[in-house]
């Protein structure tokens, strides 16, 4: 099939300069918190030795979840041919290197010793599924430029769909490595289960489409260009397919949990005691991030359908945080079972649950690198041809 | 007779054993003279690099050590082990028990069933297998031949990987700028630390200050010794009293182990 798609860099008016000056200003302030929390010492935040974990870890591993599931618009054109899709290729696999980089650089910068940072390239235990994950990252970043490298050069489409393929395979490795973080630790009650690598695919399937929706939508405003409601019907209807199954995977995984009568305490603090934890899990995460936007998008309304997706895409988004959130801090906050059968009290807060409240510097670092994510994409675009001029129904390929 | 010395100290301990075997006079004197250098010359240098090699020298693969801690002789109003192990280490709370370090802590269990209550220390448990090494990304917890489980200090990253992976709440991550430390037990802002039994005593054929402390406070709850070793007094104790391991469903055969406890 004969390419149509016209692919320009995005013009670097008035609004473009606004909004990357205000992601800078984002950045500038994640460094400020790095250089404060550096200086001071951890204890300026609000994690402690039983919340190890905090806030910068939710922005992290939601940033690098959604990198693989940004992924989707080019895997479904390259990898399952479906025409529509192809126009969008580009973009996705950019926004996908893009995500990665901004959790990756949360990640890294809320180390003990992020000056370190060389001795974590070069210094490896590869029984830590961190260590295969450090692969995983880099590995990403190069399989997906080489991916973006042959779109862009217009090399035949068996190469394209070559490299598609192994980006494709490579992402499903990356987020089952990211949810093995935690459904490898063996010794919490809230983790210890294989169900999380699945369910982490799932959620980057779903994370991943929405920012996608949300920049791609950002991207046309700025330069002035239009898109057509066909493919951001199609995009919002796969929307609510993935953010239905990241509903379906965590039924499962609270399910499995409650048969456990060891884990019956830790689903219970979940589920119905855990105060803000169990709001944001059933109101944030459940329903406005599950219910809602799957109800947005699959029943009809009249007229306002060109907000919905970008609607659905933000529910989606907060929902994911809540999710990521629950798991990350909640998991944590609920004690340690030093042995069955007893119960266990100290001055250290053994027995107890664990309380968290994020400090100014970590929501800083958070949103530092999803500026740095937007920038990186904004930047791609003002510089590569990876934005069409055009997405309005008539130019999209196979659109029927 | 610097530059020689540091050579020596870069060989792997298998290679160093062959040339000693070698040349055993000229060898001693020089390892002789490496140690007054080191001690007079760059003694935190030396002693900083704490975990790594030079602690896994020192470990004799023929031993594994260990711990056994008797709740019932052990008072719920003593936390003496405590203020030994703060004193001989160097670390000490900051008035937030929640980020302070923790090398070694009293705990209350409760018998959910009977609701009997047992007070004892809880450090870390110093386990076979690890799963802090297991999961460090950087090799930086590691274990020694004895059995010892360390966190070197100079590639500890400050991850806290380890800490979500420690079954026992044993590790804490030093959360404000150090001072005063001791020079045989380095800490670093930013990195994870936990107790390391004394190694610089075991080493010096020594037991850990936790010992040694409920010792002097008349208790005797907790008894230090090779594990391998049939004919060690803690060996004969396991033998004789039933014991039992903290999350004995991990299976993770930790070197300390608890008496008296049900």
């Amino acid at each position: 099939m004969p390419e149509r798609t016209i692919y320009r860099e995005i013009p670097a008016n008035s609004a473009v300069w606004g909004v990357a000056i205000l992601l800078g200003a984002f950045v500038a302030a994640a460094l400020a918190s790095v250089v404060y929390v550096e200086h001071h010492g951890h204890i300026v935040t609000g994690m402690s030795n039983q919340i190890v974990w905090g806030l910068p870890h939710v922005f992290a591993i939601f940033l690098i979840v959604a990198a693989s599931g940004a992924l989707n618009g080019a895997s479904i054109a390259s990898v399952f041919g479906h025409a529509p899709y192809k126009p969008i290729a580009r973009l996705s696999a950019v926004l996908a290197m893009s995500l990665l980089i901004g959790g990756l650089a949360v990640l890294v910068l809320d180390l003990g010793r992020p000056d370190r940072i060389l001795v974590a390239m070069t210094t490896y235990n590869f029984t830590s599924i961190f260590a295969w994950n450090i692969y995983l990252y880099t590995g990403f970043l190069i399989v997906v430029a080489v991916y973006l490298y042959v779109q862009m050069s217009r090399q035949p489409y068996i190469r394209v769909r070559i490299a598609g393929t192994v980006a494709f395979l490579w992402r499903l490795a990356l987020t089952t490595g990211t949810g093995s973080i935690f459904g490898w630790l063996a010794a919490r009650p809230a983790y210890d289960a294989a169900i999380m690598a699945p369910l982490f695919i799932a959620m980057s399937f779903s994370f991943g489409l929405a920012v996608f929706i949300l920049v791609m939508n950002a991207l046309f405003r700025l330069s002035g260009r239009r898109i057509g409601n066909m493919l951001m019907r199609r995009l919002s209807h796969l929307l609510a397919l993935f953010a239905g199954a990241v509903l379906y995977f965590t039924a499962v995984q609270h399910l499995t949990a409650l048969y456990a009568t060891e884990h019956g305490g830790f689903e219970r603090f979940i589920l119905l005691q855990g105060g803000h934890l169990t709001w944001a899990f059933w109101l944030v995460q459940v329903v406005l991030g599950g219910l809602l936007p799957i109800a947005l998008i699959y029943i009809p309304r009249v007229g306002a359908s060109r907000r919905e997706p970008v609607i659905a895409s933000v529910l989606v988004i907060l929902g994911g945080f809540a999710q990521v959130y629950v798991i990350v801090i909640g998991g944590q906050a609920y004690p340690l079972q030093m042995l069955p059968g007893f119960e266990i009290a100290s001055a250290f807060g053994d027995g107890a649950i664990g309380s968290y409240s994020p400090s100014l510097p970590e929501l800083m670092l958070g949103l530092g690198g999803i500026a740095i994510a937007l920038l990186a994409v904004g930047f791609a675009a003002k510089v590569l041809r990876i934005l069409p001029t055009n997405l309005l129904d008539a130019n999209v390929p196979g659109n029927r | 007779m610097k530059l020689r010395i540091s050579s020596d100290a870069r060989q792997p301990p298998a290679q160093k054993a062959q040339n000693t075997r070698a040349e055993l006079t000229r060898r001693d004197l020089l390892r002789s003279g490496a140690a007054v250098a080191s001690l007079t010359l760059a003694p935190g240098v030396t002693l900083m690099a704490f975990g790594g090699s030079q602690a896994q020298a020192a470990a004799d693969a023929d031993k594994r050590w260990g711990l056994l801690i008797d709740v019932n002789k052990c008072s719920a109003d003593c936390d003496d082990c405590v203020s030994a192990c703060s004193t001989e280490n160097g670390w000490k709370g900051h008035g937030h028990p929640e980020t302070d370090a923790q090398w070694i802590r009293k705990v209350t269990l409760k018998n959910k069933a009977t609701g009997r209550e047992s007070s004892m220390p809880v450090m870390c448990q110093h386990c076979e297998a690890p799963p802090c090494v297991d999961v460090c990304p950087t090799g930086a917890s590691f274990k020694r031949p004895d059995g010892i489980v360390l966190v070197d200090k100079h590639i500890c990253i400050g991850c806290r990987y380890c800490m979500m992976a420690c079954p026992f709440k044993a590790r804490s991550f030093v959360h404000e700028p150090v001072v005063d430390q001791k020079s045989h037990a380095p800490r670093g802002q930013g990195t994870v630390e936990a107790c390391t039994l004394c190694i610089h005593r075991v080493d010096a054929g020594g037991v850990p200050a936790c010992v040694e402390a409920c010792a002097d406070a008349g208790h005797q709850a907790i008894l230090f010794g090779d594990l391998r070793d049939p004919e060690s007094a803690i060996s004969r104790a396991l033998l004789e009293y039933p014991t039992l391991a903290l999350r004995p469903d991990l299976d993770l055969n930790p070197g300390v182990r608890y008496a008296n406890l049900g």
